[in-house]
């Protein structure tokens, strides 16, 4: 049966959690079939480091490509580079749906005329075919879609936290592999701009979250919010549309139907009215408090 | 200028969905649909970039049964130029097989810029316009929450955990919007009243093998009720308790 294949994103330098979760599950599919699991790790000169996490949690093979042109993120070059690696016989290919992961994937999946599953919370094997969950209409409906892959590989985006990352220790062999085509003669450039708070903990990877509404009244009682986040030091900040609508917060703390979706173990909502758009984005944490003046709140 | 957006026929979210007796699909009876959230936040964007030009054309493009065509007046009363209807009764949860259909339809059309939402809110997965980009070998550009377009040149940004990332590319391009561009325009009567006599050309959509089926749905367990543990600060010790005890997050 033939290996899987996962694609390892280094950020500011760090490996992010989603790829290790991405691996994992990369890693029980492979086991389902007595197969091996994959890594492609990219970036800028010395990302090879990242290899050893990687055989930590499971890889049996890490292509490391290195080039200046993979510093910053490269949808061109890089979706290239996880397609044509792709090519060699891999049952399938998953990325961790970080904002790059939803970007990379479908790319991806284009580039090898395969069939993708997006944003799963589940995945096994049933014969050829991939079998999985996905939460769809805002979260309201939990589809079980089936992937049957036609001649090549399958792709498939896991919803971050979703899978838990476990250690599979092993001494990954690590190959390096050139960039495909010109990596530098790209049509879209990315920079990114860092913004001041990126070393905080992503809302996708926090198990709490301090979230704040209309009824915190003004930008600056966000402090309160910030500080609950602080003590609880495992926590991360959202907010609804009316916040960063106001432009008390930024629309990437935005939790709901049109921002992020997420799903801690606890979910603080602080005079959140718990408008259906707002359900959308957190209805799946584990444990919700509300902090709210009116009992009849939907939230 | 000439923009095309493609735009889904989704139904609303304020209801409790039921599943269809086939366990396969949601029971349709009694939705009420619209277009999706972030499609209008496309079509909206591509209006104000024409207006801002003072010239050019917006093309709207719904794949669907003929219903679409609802999603599809509603774009042409908010201002959009005319419409294609990819008719096709059946509406895969397959974002390759459906993008197959809209890269026909765009291929050859000429467009400066293909206007995606960054995902549908029925089907969340946020694949499709990037697969049509990829096909169309055109630049692409994923959750644009910022855009610009001048002297053939776009600039976006996009929405990262905890950052962002600016994007430069050339036109003609792909781009799928996010939240935070343009809230989408209410149609006018005299908006409403146009689009009856704008075109709109139906014709059979050539959807691509489809490989993604579902083979269930359900909804997700309820919910236990809520409790009411007490006012103001005296509720904190056993709001902790609880926290540590009952629901084992502390
Ligand atoms: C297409 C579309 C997409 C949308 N997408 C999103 C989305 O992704 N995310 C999102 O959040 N919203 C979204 N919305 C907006 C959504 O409908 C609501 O308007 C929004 O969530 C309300 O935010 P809120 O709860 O902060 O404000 P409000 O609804 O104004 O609620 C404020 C709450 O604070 C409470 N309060 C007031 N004072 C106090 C006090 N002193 N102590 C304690 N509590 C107090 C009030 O009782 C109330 O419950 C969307 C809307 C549309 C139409
Ligand atoms: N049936 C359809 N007709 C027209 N556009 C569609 C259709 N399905 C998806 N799209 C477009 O592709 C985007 C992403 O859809 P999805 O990949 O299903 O989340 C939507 O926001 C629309 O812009």
């Amino acid at each position: 049966m033939p290996n899987v294949l996962t694609y390892a994103e280094v950020r500011g330098g760090d490996l992010r959690k989603v790829s290790l979760e991405a691996l994992s599950a990369a890693r029980a599919l492979a086991d389902s079939h007595g197969a091996e699991a994959h890594v492609v790790l990219s970036g800028g000169p010395g990302a090879g480091a990242h290899a050893a996490a990687l055989g930590e949690h499971g890889a049996d093979v890490v292509f490391v490509t290195e080039h200046e042109a993979l510093a910053q993120y490269n949808p061109e070059a890089l979706s290239a580079l996880v397609a044509e690696r792709a090519r060699n016989g891999y049952a399938a290919v998953l990325v961790g749906a970080s904002a790059r992961g939803k970007d990379l994937a479908p790319r991806v999946a284009a580039k090898l005329g395969a069939a993708i599953l997006s944003d799963v919370t589940t995945l096994k094997r049933d014969g050829d075919a991939l079998v999985a969950t996905h939460p769809v209409y805002t979260g309201k409906v939990l589809a079980t879609l089936r992937l049957t892959p036609g001649n090549g590989p399958a792709v498939a985006s896991l919803r971050p936290g979703a899978f838990t990352a476990t250690q599979a220790p092993r001494t990954a062999r690590v190959e390096a592999a050139p960039p495909v085509g010109d990596a530098s003669t790209v049509r879209v450039q990315v920079k990114e701009t860092t913004s001041a708070d990126s070393r905080k903990l992503d809302l996708a990877e926090a198990p709490v979250i301090v979230s704040g509404g209309r009824g915190l009244k003004a930008a600056e009682n966000f402090k309160l919010v910030e500080d609950l986040a602080a003590a609880f030091g495992n926590a991360a900040v959202g907010a609804t549309r009316a916040v960063t609508d106001d432009g008390w917060r930024p629309h990437s703390d935005q939790i709901g139907q049109t921002g992020r979706q997420v799903s801690p173990e606890l979910y603080v909502a602080v005079g959140i009215s718990g408008a259906i758009q707002h359900l959308a984005g957190m209805r799946a944490s584990r444990c919700i408090v509300a902090i709210n003046k009116d009992a009849e709140a939907p939230i | 200028m000439k923009i095309a957006v493609c735009i889904k026929r989704v139904p609303e979210m304020d209801v409790k969905f039921r599943i269809a007796a086939s366990g396969k699909a949601v029971d349709e009876t009694g939705l009420k649909w619209d277009m999706s959230d972030f499609d209008g936040y496309a079509v909206e964007a591509a209006l104000q970039m024409i207006e801002k030009l003072g010239t050019g054309e917006v093309v709207v493009i719904s794949l669907g049964p003929d219903t679409a065509q609802e999603v599809l007046r509603k774009a042409l009363s908010m201002g959009a130029t005319r419409a294609v209807h990819l008719k096709s009764d059946q509406v895969p949860f397959d974002s390759a097989a459906i993008a197959t259909a809209l890269a026909a339809e765009l291929k050859g059309g000429g467009y400066d810029l293909i206007m995606f939402g960054k995902m549908a809110i029925d089907s969340a997965s946020g694949a499709t316009g990037v697969i049509v980009g990829e096909m169309l070998d055109l630049p692409t550009v994923h959750g644009c929450s910022k855009l610009e377009i001048a002297n053939g040149k776009g600039s976006a940004r996009r929405e990262l955990e905890g950052g962002a990332e600016e994007v430069t590319f050339p036109l003609p391009a792909v781009v799928t919007i996010d939240e935070g561009i343009a809230r989408p325009r209410y149609p006018s009567l005299k908006g409403i009243m146009a689009a009856k006599k704008k075109p709109m050309e139906s014709k059979a959509a050539q959807l691509g093998a489809v490989r993604v089926t579902v083979d269930a749905m359900a909804l997700p367990a309820e919910r236990a009720a809520g409790r009411i543990i007490g006012e103001g600060a005296a509720a904190v010790p056993e709001l902790v308790r609880l926290l540590q005890t009952e629901a084992k997050v502390l």
